[in-house]
């Protein structure tokens, strides 16, 4: 299986890695003594390392072809496995009370800090589900999904700066703005696919955030708005401490509502034809489906839940500016879709635990923090394309039928 | 009788370029209609001014509508067309390949049913009822059509002949009155072709869906078709029986050239 071939290949990667390395690894400028020193073990180091690891590239390459030579061969697959243990009460009941006892429990046996992380990991959970909507099942690609985040902090921000308005009066507006600008938004794309579609999404995404750091009068700009009311329970007000595991149990109750609904949505009329929607445009409209309407519902439903979200962040940093809704958090989103599965929620779900958890758990290798969580992607990228958990097509059972597999391979 | 769809002087430019010439063609309650003609004569562009992919530059299009009376459907969008009854399948098959037989013809029920988003997160009883009838109507559409082992197969894993299947049955889930099929027989063997014979005859006599045709295999062509229509270069060369049709010197000097004509 390592053949000649394979070996050639490697060699010549670590001699490219070598030569492009050669200028920082190898030279080194002392200005103290003004000499140059030559480490040309460095160069060793990276010859070998790249070598060894183009092997293993090339071998795991070579095995993925092969799985998908003869079907069957590997039965590695992690979706019949989930399905199998879904389908399983023997064993999914266990591991979901388990599931319960720890998420209810977490909040009384780790710090704060670790509260605030799994809560951050909850509502890019249910970011993902919204997203997950527009890209995973309608196919539309959008790279300004955090400006809905944005509306959704700014109306909760702005509401109770000037009104004094509480957080559950906000929470549905916010949701509902969210919906009214994924509309907005959705409307002068109708006609857009693909990368067009991705171009304008993602300046819509910037345009929302230049506002709101300009129109001073509006949004307080660049500085923006502090002292945003934490939201109460039943008009009581907690410590921060107290706030925090708040915080947590109602994002808890929040990602549930999440995916109660995305489940729902995505097995009903308005899911198939969003699904439609996204395997052929053309088709879907000859089979009667109103793509205006298909496209804005997707629109619409997947800001709601990026406006709710914004609404929850503003309450929970108790402080906005521009500055948190960046390009990047929306690409962070898209990344949790993509690298969880597109359309599955249960891979959306460990995705966003994957991306958000696994930085800040690995903050003790800080350099290489970001090194690593671009190499995750990569990786994952080549060789499990379809995501971390893909989606599975429901069955539908009859009598007296033969049974076809409705599972990808 | 008035026809169930009816073409008149129907023209489409595409820049320079006529693909359709005034054009006139009338379907008939119960009958299967070919369409035939060289490449580029401009069938795919008359089932795509039809079905409202294409907004015709000139002339009119016709259907019957439940009063009796004639409605014009020019530049209507396509999914409004489906809903009045016409339906279509593509001369290079467009399933949704990620999804299941079953949720392919499901889909062509869409414009049948009605629940909204919040009758899909609520689930009310209406919601629940009308997706079972989805499913069993699609269940016995596929039986009808012979797929109902692939029921939960997905689309792109079907034989090449099953999928062009899969395409008039996801067409007829919509209950057409009149269903265009632009080259169902392209590409299958002759034991399928004679198996989509039986088929297209029987979705006409039995259902009464009256059937536009556009086939380049002659054989089944013949065989099927109550009238043909023979186009060249947009324009109208031909109309009728399939033996009228078939000894025309016009249509022969269209399909062979000059020197067999005579």
């Amino acid at each position: 299986m390592l053949n000649f071939s394979k070996i050639k290949k490697s060699l010549l990667t670590a001699i490219w890695f070598m030569f492009l390395t050669f200028p920082i690894m190898v030279i080194h400028i002392n200005p103290v003594e003004k000499a140059v020193e030559w480490r040309w073990h460095n160069m060793f180091l990276v010859g070998a390392g790249s070598f060894l690891l183009s092997l293993l590239w090339h071998y795991l390459i070579k095995k993925k072809e092969r799985c998908f030579k003869d079907a069957g061969a590997c039965e590695s697959d992690t979706a019949p496995f989930l399905q199998r243990f879904m389908n399983e009460p023997r064993l999914y009941k266990p591991a979901l009370s388990a599931l319960t006892v720890i998420s209810l429990s977490f909040p009384f046996l780790f710090s704060s800090y670790q509260v605030n992380i799994m809560t951050t990991a909850l509502m890019y959970a249910v970011l993902g589900l919204g997203l997950n909507i527009v890209v995973g099942l309608a196919g539309l690609l959008d790279l300004g999904y955090v400006a809905f985040y944005a509306v959704g902090a700014y109306s909760y921000a702005l509401l109770n700066h000037h009104f004094g308005l509480g957080f559950w009066t906000v929470l549905p507006v916010g949701a509902l703005l969210g919906a009214l600008f994924g509309i907005l938004l959705g409307f002068p794309v109708l006609r857009l696919r693909g990368d067009y579609l991705a171009i304008v999404t993602l300046g819509f995404g910037e345009i929302i955030r230049l506002i709101l750091e300009n129109w001073n009068e509006f949004s307080f700009g660049p500085s923006g708005i502090a002292n945003i009311a934490r939201p109460s329970f039943f008009g009581m007000q907690f410590p921060l401490k107290g706030a925090t595991i708040y915080i947590y149990f109602l994002m808890i109750a929040l990602a549930l509502f999440t995916v109660f609904v995305v489940s729902r949505l995505q097995n009903s009329r308005i899911g198939r034809a969003w699904e439609a929607l996204r395997e052929d445009e053309i088709a879907c409209q000859a089979m009667g489906i109103d793509k205006t309407r298909t496209k804005l519902s997707a629109f619409a439903l997947g800001a709601t839940w990026a406006g709710m979200m914004g609404v929850v962040f503003a309450a929970r940093t108790t402080f906005i500016n521009p500055a948190s809704f960046t390009f990047i958090e929306s690409a962070i989103i898209l990344s949790i879709v993509v690298l969880g599965g597109m359309g599955s929620i249960p891979g959306v779900i460990a995705g966003a635990f994957i991306l958000i958890l696994l930085p800040e758990h690995l903050r003790v290798f800080s350099e290489y923090r970001m090194l690593i969580f671009g190499a995750v992607l990569i990786i994952m990228m080549v060789f499990r394309p379809q995501g971390m958990i893909s989606m599975t097509r429901r069955i539908y059972r009859f009598e007296n039928v033969k049974e076809g597999r409705g599972i990808d391979k | 009788m008035n026809p169930l769809l009816k073409v008149s002087k129907l023209s489409m430019d595409f820049g320079g370029l006529r693909a359709l010439d005034s054009l006139d063609l009338e379907i008939r309650e119960g009958e299967v209609l070919a369409v035939i003609g060289p490449n580029g004569a401009g069938k795919t562009t008359l089932f795509n001014c039809i079905t409202g992919i294409y907004e015709p530059s000139g002339g009119d299009i016709y259907i019957s509508n439940a009063g009796g009376g004639m409605e014009r459907i020019n530049g209507l969008l396509p999914n409004i067309i489906t809903k009045k009854g016409i339906a279509r399948t593509f001369q290079n098959i467009r399933l949704f390949p990620n999804m299941t037989v079953l949720e392919n013809v499901m889909i062509g029920r869409h414009c049948r049913t009605h629940s909204r988003i919040i009758g899909a997160i609520f689930r009310g009883r209406s919601t629940v009822q009308e997706e079972k009838e989805v499913v069993r109507k699609s269940r016995e559409i596929l039986e009808q059509i012979g797929l109902s082992e692939y029921v939960n197969e997905f689309a792109k894993n079907l034989p090449y002949g099953a999928q062009r299947r899969l395409e008039i049955a996801r067409a007829l889930a919509t209950e057409p009155f009149i269903l265009m099929l632009d080259e169902p027989a392209a590409g299958m063997n002759p034991q399928e072709t004679r198996e989509l014979d039986d088929l297209i005859r029987g979705i006409c006599d039995r259902e009464n869906i009256s059937i536009l045709l556009i086939e380049h295999d002659m054989k089944l062509v013949m065989s099927i078709s109550d009238r043909i229509v023979v186009m060249d270069y947009g324009k109208k060369i031909a109309e009728g029986a399939p033996d009228e049709v078939r000894n025309d010197p016009v249509v022969i000097k269209a399909y062979l050239g000059e020197e067999f004509a005579a």
